[in-house]
């Protein structure tokens, strides 16, 4: 079992003639997705990897019954792009591009809730279920099936603990990136919820950093709400106040979002938070 | 990115909020010579530096006349605010102040949309007020497609006023700000104090705006006003080459591909008993010029004593990432000792590529890492 996605999903790729979006289409092809078809406005009719392209997303849910979509256009037409795909009756919209404006995710993620529509994203690796589903940007080889949830705002590091967890032998149920901005569609407690619902996960992997402060309000949830075990890790506890450390969302303002807040939030919460990625399949082990 | 409260001023002027007159002077002269133009009786003089608590450092003084205005002036003129000189200072009309209020437009991360923030506990820190009286802060969301109408505006100012003519006040005034907030992409709108005067006009006695930097490129006119420190020049230069940089105290360079792994590697060298120099993200790939670009940049800072690369090979192969990073080592010349850390797809293969060479090739982040550490501290 899984959440978000499995093998039957049907996945439609926005932006798919541009350099990301063909080279990770045919990645995710590869992999074994549902890549039913891609768009690109004035592109129409033309094949990428086998796959056909459309100028809207309509066509795509019409012809090829397209449930979820990945975004990979330019910044400036995400908002656009994500609105189309609610619009069309996309019910998953993942958006992997960075550097959108903030108030454009904001108004674009109201309107695709408006729809009924999930959002992931922006500026995120997107989402695996490993043997079943890769839909985005991450490496699928360092996967494997398993009953262990991931969510993490951030991409490589991600990579380093799910390859920490696949060589311990603990397999994944469903891993998904939140990205890195401040404004972002699905969230930890979202999530959180998820894995907690599915009886394909046992245990969750919950990976912060530092900025805002959804972090604590995840472990506020994990007290009164989650009975799987949950071990974290949280990134930027030697990153200097008001600096930008990368992700448009990792930042300490007015001296809130540290790290050490998080952490002991965690702690308190009852999760076990790991002092370096690699301890975390250990910490599993004593909790399951 | 930050702008000074007097560009701030000039934007609400813009927009029909109301300020007091003022100029920006640089010099003890102009200063004196702006109190003349201005026709200023009690002056005040405020430090322009893109930083907060000005007030607490002595950067905002009251001159009752103008050769009281030419002292303050003078004195406030290269004061160092937390590591920021002051190179200009506002010269404005004091106002007599009946009440103080505070008012903000927010981009909150919680309820993901923009959030109006109002309290009648002006001209003291919000988080202050936040901490100690909550009950007296409003919040209200604001949705996106909808805005700020009239309704919403004047409730808002009904929280703030008893008054009906300064409610009408308000209310215009919140609907510009809000104007100004999503024409211009500002993360951030904040008036405090925002003042009633003894006359009874509303009056933004301060302006604090921060732009959304994801959308500085369709705000050119914002975008001009950017001042770069000389520490986020750095930054800027390695943000035209593809990378996030941020400059940091310690003696070990890193080079990382993804913030998160980049930060995890900095929390890691300090919890092994080091010092990072520096966070940098090359990004997702790997490619042979990006690494000579990061090297040219972590060896501009004589600090560094030793180099981490921790790459994780995802879609990218370690075997590939490995010639790339011997290609482009052989370009820079250095007597720093380099660690290099590879993980992920082919990473056998890529770990015998740099296993004849003068490099520290290590299997996991925590080896590499005391590695580093040893190799700067070489006491331990």
């Amino acid at each position: 079992m899984s959440i978000l996605i499995n093998k039957d999903t049907r996945v439609v790729v926005q932006g798919i003639t541009g350099r990301d979006g063909s080279f990770h289409a045919a990645k995710m092809k590869e992999y074994g997705t549902r890549v039913v078809a891609g768009v690109s406005p004035g592109k129409g009719g033309r094949v990428v990897s086998d796959i056909p392209v459309y100028n809207t997303v309509y066509d795509t849910v019409r012809k090829h019954g397209a449930d979820t979509s990945v975004i990979f256009v330019p910044p400036m037409f995400v908002k656009d792009a994500i609105m189309e795909a609610a619009d069309a009756g996309i019910k998953l919209i993942i958006c992997i591009t960075e550097g959108v404006p903030t108030l454009d995710i904001v108004a674009a993620r109201h309107y695709a809730f408006a729809q009924g529509a999930k959002v992931i994203g922006p500026n995120c690796p997107g989402l695996i279920t490993p043997g079943e589903s890769l839909i985005g940007i991450m490496p699928g080889n360092i996967f494997m099936p398993g009953s262990t949830g991931v969510i993490s705002r951030s991409g490589t590091l991600t990579y380093e603990v799910v390859y920490n967890l696949t060589s311990s032998g603990i397999g994944q149920s469903t891993a998904v990136g939140i990205g890195g901005d401040p404004v972002a569609g699905l969230y930890f407690i979202d999530l959180l919820q998820m894995f907690q619902d599915d009886p394909g996960t046992d245990s969750i992997v919950m990976m912060g950093e530092i900025g805002g402060d959804a972090e604590e309000r995840a472990a506020c949830f994990i007290k009164e709400r989650i009975t799987k075990p949950v071990v974290s890790f949280i990134a930027g506890q030697t990153a200097p106040p008001d600096k930008r450390m990368g992700h448009a969302g990792a930042i300490i303002s007015s001296g809130s979002g540290t790290a050490k807040e998080k952490i002991e939030a965690l702690i308190d919460a009852g999760a076990k938070v790991a002092n370096e990625p690699a301890e975390i399949p250990m910490l599993l082990r004593t909790m399951l | 990115m930050k702008i000074h409260e007097y560009q701030g001023k000039d934007l609400f002027s813009k927009y029909g909020i109301p300020t007091v007159k003022g100029s920006v002077c640089r010099s003890k002269e102009e200063a004196l010579l702006a109190y003349d133009n201005l026709g200023l009786s009690k002056a005040v003089v405020k430090a322009q530096v893109l930083t907060g608590g000005r007030g607490k450092a002595g950067g905002v003084k009251l001159a009752d006349n103008r050769d009281e205005l030419g002292r303050v002036a003078e004195s406030i003129l290269g004061m160092d605010i937390k590591g920021y000189i002051v190179d200009r200072v506002l010269v404005a009309e004091a106002v007599d102040i009946a009440y103080e209020y505070y008012f903000s437009f927010v981009i909150d991360r919680n309820v993901k949309s923009v959030e109006m923030i109002l309290s009648r506990e002006g001209g003291v820190e919000i988080e202050d007020v936040a901490k100690t009286s909550p009950e007296k802060i409003h919040k209200i969301p604001i949705f996106p497609f909808v805005g700020v109408p009239d309704f919403l505006a004047r409730k808002a100012a009904s929280l703030l006023f008893d008054d009906f003519g300064l409610i009408v006040q308000g209310k215009e005034m919140i609907k510009k700000l809000y104007k100004l907030m999503i024409e211009t992409d500002a993360s951030l709108v904040e008036i405090n104090p925002l003042v009633v005067s003894k006359n009874g006009n509303l009056i933004a006695l301060d302006a604090k705006i921060n732009f959304d930097d994801n959308a500085l490129y369709r705000q050119e006119e914002i975008e001009a006003l950017f001042e770069p420190t000389k520490e986020e020049q750095k930054e800027l230069f390695a943000k035209s080459k593809g990378f996030s940089f941020v400059q940091l105290k310690g003696e070990i360079g890193c080079m990382v591909n993804g913030a998160g792994l980049a930060m995890a590697t900095m929390d890691m060298i300090k919890l092994y008993g080091g010092n990072p120099a520096n966070f940098l993200d090359i990004g997702g790939s790997s490619n042979p010029n990006k690494v000579v670009e990061a090297m040219k940049i972590l060896m501009s800072d004589s600090d560094v004593k030793a180099v981490l690369i921790n790459i994780f090979g995802g879609i990218t192969r370690c075997d590939d990432v490995a010639r790339g990073l011997l290609d482009a080592l052989k370009q820079i010349k250095t007597e720093i000792p380099i660690v290099i850390r590879l993980a992920g797809t082919n990473e056998k293969e890529g770990r015998a590529i740099l296993a004849d060479t003068h490099f520290y090739s290590e299997e996991t982040m925590g080896e590499a890492i005391r590695k580093v550490v040893e190799l700067t501290n070489p006491k331990n």
